[in-house]
């Protein structure tokens, strides 16, 4: 299966059993590398798809927690180079993976060789916050070349003109921002938002996660009608400063648990 | 291998003034003025690389450029308020005491001069200006050196507009003097403490401020660079200095210069003062960007001497990374030119060679601080004093002939940091 097809599959299989996907975030090499393939199993047992967020030094879209991990990764030498060559010698883990990048980072390899690398280390697909759609040709048909997603972003300000052409190229998953900001945020679930929920969901040919200040069962429950799935990042970053289990804060999370 | 380097296909709007599909020759291109491109590219560098969040705000902004900027009513407002508020235009000083001791004729562009102190109120007022046609409730900039911000916040003031100004915690100890003057003319003063607790860093969280609202916030950005609009935008704002700096020294000198020289931060003031003598291809023009203590990573903010292309803060330009594209802290002696990228209008003059960039040091910008003080009169900037010591290379080498020195701001701000530097060894 080509690597945007198994991450729409997976999204689609949890949908299946009544819930939706958990997307869950980790920033690689936090809090110490040598934790990271440990809880990237552990977390993949969990949760439906990974993403594998990349550290980068001015993250501008990310709030304070993911601020923090990402510097810490980086403070211990993390890089893509490291996360892709510690994915290409372990086992293949059960959910399939994303990395998440901001661009710069990416572009030290080219596109080429960064889909090569990336699907030789079992990676599906790449989501890349400040690569906005009009900018992304070049990358798209890198990955293409391996099969690998870009999973494109669409918020609650895209225009509907804009929108059409965002659903009709994301692959994997349409990645729904629920709010204007960085990530992080506890936010509310008001029906303006499910609403705008359902009219990318009408528009898009792929699953629709929403992402961006989901912490907990209670707006997942609000969603749940709206979404396909949902994406964890903050929240989960926060579960592994606290040193806490981070599979067992996920497998909590999941609505179909009891 | 860079993502950027291709040239596609044209998708977005275009800018304002239209123009026509640029041809394979960048250096002809540059200057029958296509750039920047429809898709906001100067050559390969530009672009608009930013969160999908900010896309509608960048397009608002177009759209807003497109209406007002060359609007006869907005041009006449904008002239007013430059004229009978901002002190323009500046005076053009000829340097005679400096001209001796360097050898070549130097003339100044005094940007010092003018209203708050540097050139930044050229485009701070345009952005204010703008904002306020476009309807905005509130306004956030950055700022290095606090000059930006210092305009920023005065232009806000005298169009009534609340205002927010992020700025690193380093430099708000190192420009203390600029933190006081934003808030007394009404400026928030935000300290960022993330980061590396300079421009770059408050850069990073007056976007994501403006993450957070871009609807009713207008960010107004201090330099030549960041997502399409701005670079070209600013660089509009601040075409008045090299336009006025022309008339001038062709009515005092009956000539050209032979060199126009400006430092190079981000690179406002000296797109500013270049791109009037763009066409004029005897004209040299010369960039000197900080060569800090030294000439490893870290050392110094000199992107176009020993950086390579990349994406920050929303465009693609020359930057200082390492081998991973982490993006590197850097070192000057003067807070405004204490920036690992620069504008990609300047990565395309350097690539063409239509400009050249070369670098001054600490010690050298400090040296000509003391200089200009003690034969002119005049305290710049450290900022400008970085254009001072090129100048003064650029002397020995060609006795006689003539350069336009763009002296972008005064240096009263940088007290502290000459407390500790010039004054000290003194005393």
């Amino acid at each position: 299966m080509r690597g945007d097809e198994s991450i729409s599959a997976a999204i689609l299989a949890a949908k299946a059993r009544g819930e939706p996907a958990l997307v869950a975030y980790l920033t690689a090499g936090f809090p110490s590398r040598d934790s990271f393939k440990q809880h990237l199993q552990a977390i993949a047992e969990a949760a439906d798809v990974v993403e594998i967020g990349v550290p980068f030094t001015d993250p501008m879209a990310d709030g304070v927690t993911i601020q923090r991990a990402s510097h810490a990764a980086l403070a211990q030498g993390v890089s893509l180079r490291w996360i892709l060559a510690q994915l290409a010698a372990m086992p293949r883990v059960k959910a399939p993976l994303l990395l998440m990048s901001y661009l710069n980072p990416l572009l030290v390899l080219g596109p080429e060789a960064l889909a090569s690398s990336a699907a030789r280390a079992g990676v599906a697909g790449f989501i890349v916050p400040d690569l906005p759609f009009d900018e992304s040709a070049e990358l798209r048909a890198g990955l293409e070349s391996q099969g690998l997603a870009l999973v494109q972003m669409v918020t609650p300000v895209t225009s509907s003109q804009r929108l059409e052409q965002i659903c009709a190229s994301s692959q994997g998953f349409l990645y729904a921002v629920t709010m204007t900001g960085t990530t992080g945020k506890n936010v509310a679930v008001p029906p303006e938002v499910t609403r705008y929920l359902d009219t990318v969901r009408s528009r898009s040919p792929v699953p629709v996660c929403a992402g961006f200040g989901i912490r907990g069962r209670e707006q997942l429950e609000l969603l749940r009608d709206h979404v396909d799935g949902v994406v964890i990042g903050s929240a989960l970053v926060e579960v592994l400063e606290r040193g806490a289990d981070p599979a067992r804060w996920l497998r909590d999370l999941r609505l179909s648990r009891s | 291998m860079s993502f950027g380097s291709r040239s596609r296909g044209s998708q977005g709007a275009g800018t304002e003034p239209r123009n026509p599909a640029a041809s394979c020759d960048p250096l002809a291109d540059l200057i029958s003025g296509r750039f920047p491109d429809a898709r906001g590219r100067f050559g390969p560098f530009g672009g608009r690389y930013v969160p999908e969040t900010l896309i509608p705000a960048l397009e608002r902004l177009q759209q807003g450029i497109r209406e007002h900027l060359h609007s006869a009513n907005f041009q006449q407002e904008l002239a007013r308020e430059l004229t009978s508020w901002a002190g323009r235009p500046t005076a053009l000083t000829f340097a005679g005491r400096l001209s001796e001791r360097w050898g070549a004729r130097i003339w100044l562009k005094r940007e010092d001069l003018a209203h708050t102190g540097a050139h930044k109120i050229n485009n701070a007022l345009g952005q204010a200006l703008l904002a306020r046609r476009l309807g905005a409730k509130r306004i956030v900039a950055e700022t290095g050196a606090g000059q930006h911000g210092v305009a920023s916040a005065a232009a806000c003031a005298r169009l009534g507009l609340p205002c927010t100004v992020y700025m690193g915690a380093m430099d708000m100890e190192r420009q203390a003097p600029n933190v006081d003057r934003m808030r007394l003319l009404g400026a928030t003063v935000v300290a960022v403490t993330s980061g590396d607790r300079t421009l770059r860093a408050a850069i990073d969280e007056a976007l994501r401020d403006w993450v957070s609202d871009p609807l009713n916030t207008y960010y107004l950005l201090g330099s030549a660079l960041g997502p399409h609009p701005y670079p070209y935008l600013v660089r509009e704002l601040q075409s008045v200095i090299g336009r006025e700096a022309r008339a001038q020294i062709i009515e005092r000198s009956g000539a050209l210069p032979d060199a126009v020289i400006a430092c190079v931060g981000g690179g406002s003031n000296s797109i500013g003062a270049f791109h009037a003598f763009i066409a004029d291809r005897a004209v040299e023009l010369i960039g000197i960007e900080a060569g800090g203590r030294g000439t490893a990573l870290g050392e110094n903010s000199a992107t176009i001497s020993f950086g390579r292309p990349g994406v920050l803060h929303g465009t693609y330009s020359m930057l200082l990374q390492d081998e991973n594209g982490q993006i590197q802290e850097t070192h000057s002696v003067s807070a405004g030119l204490d920036y690992p990228g620069i504008g990609p209008e300047h990565a395309l003059l350097a690539s063409v060679g239509r400009a050249r960039y070369d670098t001054a040091s600490d010690a050298e910008a400090l040296e000509a601080v003391r200089t200009l003080c003690e034969c002119e009169g005049i305290l710049p900037a450290l900022e400008s004093a970085h254009a001072l010591a090129g100048a003064r290379r650029w002397a020995e080498s060609h006795p006689g002939r003539s350069v336009l020195v763009c002296l972008s701001g005064r240096g009263d701000k940088d007290m502290p940091t000459l407390q500790k530097t010039l004054l000290a060894a003194k005393s």
